[in-house]
């Protein structure tokens, strides 16, 4: 893929100390685990994975939510580390999953989709309204409904006006954090069209986070596949669904329940055994689960192996 | 051949909405009967009325509510808790919410036993392990003795359904029971319900919005839409020829790898599910349909498609063909 | 939906009881030097305990008789409840400062900050408030203000705990990441994004204190270590009249009512509030 890199991810890695009980040392957790990667402009990279997997910490991380504990974020070769706020929000914004947790219920419309150019300060009235009404306009929101409180509004709506927050500072990124997980089926259309639309029209960069592989692979033009904060996998959107490299690539593809009848429930082979971050095993972090483990799986930690076709972290690969 | 289950006109009003308008349904003995549509079109509803267990405020009829040959719809509360639990069982999406936490899972599922067959405790608890072994639990005997907070998202929905087993029930309500899950955790579930099935003979009501769900584990299915069944037919059928337009736009809806091009748009239903009132007439989705006319806001005809394919809707069957070609 | 919520506070009994209560104790109290017959201090002793005027030897003169002193009892039940809610009020205004400062604070920082915060809430707890006041009120002689201070300073847990838990769950809602996102400063997201969406919250306890403070203060009062006398205070008045309560029960029946009722108000506002706030929660 050409282009300069929008976003860039240099090492991230994070750690949390969970209290173990009253009297038990913490214990370190690593949620995000040595992760880099670079997204040239206008293509959306897919980060895929159960939960747990450290996508979403990943996503805290890079939006600045979090403080990584080493690594770097560059937007268009700028650190995101010790930037300005206000700077930072102009760069990259969020749209996060659950539509009913993330607008303000005591504001309305208009004002959620203000709140950014208010906090940057320097913005005046008539030009606030003018970016507000393109930024409604823009994700199919009418000037009446931008008067309406977030409670009279359905869920596919109130998605909409979560995005058209995040496209009022015409930020270069944008960070998907399931946007469609908790929408119906017909709603979550609607939204990855206009996902989709946004990004040809305006040029933008998605991180996409879902659990789901059919939408990842709709939308994603490259995707990462995260196992308890590692990336495992990472190539373009082609080859890692015509040819999955590693196991748990393979485990999550089987996974997909396409709409077509007689196929049957497929054994995804992983066994019941359920990752867990704050005992993540030697070796190779996948191999309890893995159903063609060998034995310096379970010894040794695969390095990643960089190739034409991306990256692959396992030995067998 | 008598059915499991048979609903025949249920109609269920909460409030000032007509939440089920209508809606007949039919569980076969040892049959997969799927109930799939959007949030709010009813599905759970339908559901919670079979086994009498709706809120508070709600008017259910019927013109008929059989399990097992027998009419259950005039049941008292009293005989209803005899069924529930018994030979009627139900799973929910979030298994926390129907798990007491205060006790362990152990004590939960040989209470089920004690209290509809008065079976002793250690034949009870025999049973549980057994049961746990049989979804798929390793150590079960270590399980037994552990609390739900304990067990991770997908032993949980095991439990559930373990628990749901315990007393042999002939039909088995799930209302969800995978969407809160990994998707290599719901493959897992599904699976074990459908060998379940098979093995015990079960008949299952299971409720998706999920169109993958539904062509892996039905043998049929019903589409919901504004309380009303609006199309019901075998799986392969359903999939092949779908009749209702509301059935053809959810099934664009879903990307399917490989089969929608990247930077193509997915098909969609423009708008939303509508809270419908008691006295509505016509067809609920009118609102949202590419294809309604005058007709769709009079009495809407069912009709039969093929054997056991059965369309709610003023447009004959075969319209999308004859459209195409 | 403002307009929605409205009509439905108006149509919820407990409400509608509540506000009327509050309402005309609110009234009363602003207005009292005008309404009242009498000077509610006036001594006359030659009409002393002169029953109610709908009661057998009752004067037409004083509606609701004379006290100890032959002060008009009616008169000093209307400067009663200024003094009630002048206390109730203030006392919420104090505590409610207090509190919802470190509550809020604690909450939204966490960390040592937080732990600050719970160890006050905790010692705060395990001071016997009552016993507190007594002794304030023992070794400096009971005051009006006082009063308020006394009670402002030890009713402020409530606030803190609920605050504190509230503006936790709020911290961590995505509405607040956003916030941060777009760049808004912590007092931004304080004031903007937090506070609202605990205000509700915060009012229900605002009544719980109010109502605790009105009967706080009449018990200070009734022990004599509250409002001093000749200031008429329902607490006072039936500390006064407990000496006759046996010959005369009604001395002591008036003002005891008048707290019941009051008190009674002030929490049916609080119910009301709080189920409207389960309505607004289930969406």
């Amino acid at each position: 893929m050409t282009g300069a890199p929008a976003i860039e991810v240099r090492g991230l890695r994070r750690e949390f100390r969970v209290r173990q009980g009253l009297f038990a040392p913490p214990k370190q957790v690593i949620a995000v685990d040595d992760v880099s990667f670079a997204v040239p402009a206008g293509s959306v990279l897919g980060v895929v994975g159960e939960s747990g997997c450290g996508k979403s910490t990943l996503a805290r991380l890079i939006l600045g939510l979090l403080e990584p504990t080493a690594g770097d974020v560059l937007v268009d070769g700028q650190r995101l580390s010790g930037m300005d706020r206000r700077a930072r929000a102009r760069l990259i914004q969020p749209v996060f999953q659950d539509p009913f947790a993330s607008l303000n219920p005591k504001r309305r419309v208009r004002d959620i989709v203000a709140m950014p150019l208010l906090a940057q300060g320097s913005i005046g009235r008539a030009e606030m309204d003018r970016r507000v009404d393109e930024a409604l306009d823009r994700v199919g929101l009418s000037i009446h409904q931008g008067t309406r409180v977030p409670a009279q509004l359905s869920g596919g709506q109130r998605q909409r006006v979560a995005i058209a927050r995040a496209l009022v500072l015409r930020p270069r990124i944008v960070v998907c954090d399931e946007p469609t997980s908790a929408l119906d089926v017909s709603v979550q259309a609607q939204i990855l069209n206009l996902l989709a639309e946004l990004r040809t029209d305006l040029g933008l960069t998605y991180l996409f986070i879902s659990h789901n592989l059919a939408v990842v692979e709709h939308i994603a033009s490259e995707v990462a596949v995260m196992y308890l904060g590692r990336i495992v996998e990472r190539t373009e959107s082609e080859s890692l669904f015509a040819a999955p490299r590693h196991p748990y690539t393979r485990a999550l593809l089987a996974s997909v329940l396409t709409p077509e009848p007689g196929l049957g429930v497929p054994d995804v082979g992983l066994g019941d055994i359920m990752p867990d971050p704050a005992n993540i095993p030697p070796g190779c972090r996948f191999h309890p689960r893995c159903p063609v483990a060998i034995g310096i799986c379970s010894t040794e930690a695969p390095k990643p192996a960089h190739g034409a076709a991306g990256l692959v972290e396992c030995h067998l690969a | 051949m008598t059915a499991l289950l048979e609903v025949r006109d249920l109609r269920v009003t909460i409030g000032s909405t007509a939440a089920v308008r209508g809606a007949s349904i039919t569980v076969n003995k040892g049959e997969t009967h799927c109930l799939v549509g959007e949030s709010g079109c009813g599905k759970s509803i339908s559901a919670l009325s079979v086994m009498g267990l709706l809120p508070r405020g709600s008017k259910r009829e019927t013109t008929a509510l059989r399990f097992a040959g027998e009419e259950i719809g005039t049941y008292g509360e009293k005989q209803m808790e005899r069924l529930r639990g018994d030979r009627m069982a139900m799973i929910f999406q979030e298994p926390m919410t129907s798990l007491n936490p205060a006790y362990t899972v152990g004590s939960q599922m040989t209470e089920v036993l004690r209290r509809h067959r008065g079976t002793p405790r250690a034949q009870a608890v025999d049973r549980a392990a057994e049961l746990l072994a049989l979804v798929g639990i390793t150590a079960p005997g270590l399980r037994l003795g552990q609390f739900p907070h304990q067990l991770s998202g997908g032993l949980r929905q095991r439990v559930m359904i373990a628990m749901a087993l315990m007393c042999d029930p002939e039909l088995l309500i799930a209302d969800e029971p995978t969407t809160a899950l990994d998707v290599t955790v719901q493959a897992q579930i599904l699976r074990l319900l459908a060998t379940l099935q098979k093995d015990l003979g079960l008949g299952i009501l299971l409720i998706t919005h999920d169109l993958g769900v539904v062509a892996r584990i039905a043998d049929r299915v019903s589409v919901m839409y504004a309380g009303e069944v609006v199309e019901s037919a075998p799986t392969a059928a359903l999939f092949a020829d779908p009749e209702h337009p509301y059935t053809r736009g959810l099934l664009t809806c879903v990307p399917v790898p490989g089969k929608v091009k990247r930077g193509e748009p997915l098909g969609s239903i423009p708008g939303v599910v509508p809270r419908v009132t008691p006295g509505f007439t016509g067809c609920g989705f009118r609102d949202r349909c590419s294809q309604a006319h005058a007709a769709c806001a009079g009495t809407i005809p069912r009709q039969a498609v093929a054997d056991g394919h059965e369309l709610l809707c003023t447009l004959s069957p075969g319209w999308g063909r004859q459209a195409a070609a | 939906m403002p307009a929605g919520r409205g009509a439905k506070l108006l149509r919820n009994p407990g409400f509608v009881i509540g506000a009327l209560i509050v309402g005309l104790a609110t009234v009363i109290a602003v207005i009292a030097p005008w309404i009242v017959p009498y000077d509610p201090f006036a001594i006359d002793l030659q009409r002393r305990l002169v029953p109610p005027s709908f009661m057998e030897g009752g004067s037409s003169l004083n509606f609701l008789g004379t006290d100890q002193l032959g002060r008009d009892y009616f008169s000093r039940l209307i400067y009663g409840t200024r003094i009630s809610m002048v206390i109730g009020v203030l006392t919420v205004i104090t505590s409610g400062i207090i509190g919802i400062t470190m509550g809020v604070l604690g909450g939204f920082y966490g960390g040592k900050i937080d732990d600050f915060v719970v160890f006050c809430i905790t010692t705060r707890l395990s001071i016997p408030a009552v016993l507190v006041a007594l002794a304030v009120a023992a070794l400096r002689g009971s005051s009006f203000m006082l009063v308020v201070l006394v009670l402002g300073f030890l009713l402020w847990d409530r606030f803190a705990v609920v605050a504190r838990s509230t503006t936790m769950q709020i911290r961590n809602l995505d509405y607040v990441s956003a916030a941060w996102c777009a760049g808004a400063s912590q007092w931004w997201v304080l004031t903007r994004e937090v506070l609202p969406n605990i205000a509700t919250h915060l009012a229900v306890v605002a009544t719980l204190e109010m109502a605790l403070a009105i009967l706080l203060e009449a018990a200070l009062s009734f022990l004599g270590l509250g409002v001093p006398p000749p200031l008429p205070s329902w607490g006072l008045m039936i500390s006064e009249a407990k000496e006759y309560m046996f010959f005369e029960p009604w001395v002591i029946m008036i003002p005891g009512a008048a707290l019941f009722v009051l008190v009674l108000g002030v929490n049916f506002l609080g119910d009301a509030l709080r189920d409207m706030m389960g309505t607004d929660l289930s969406r």
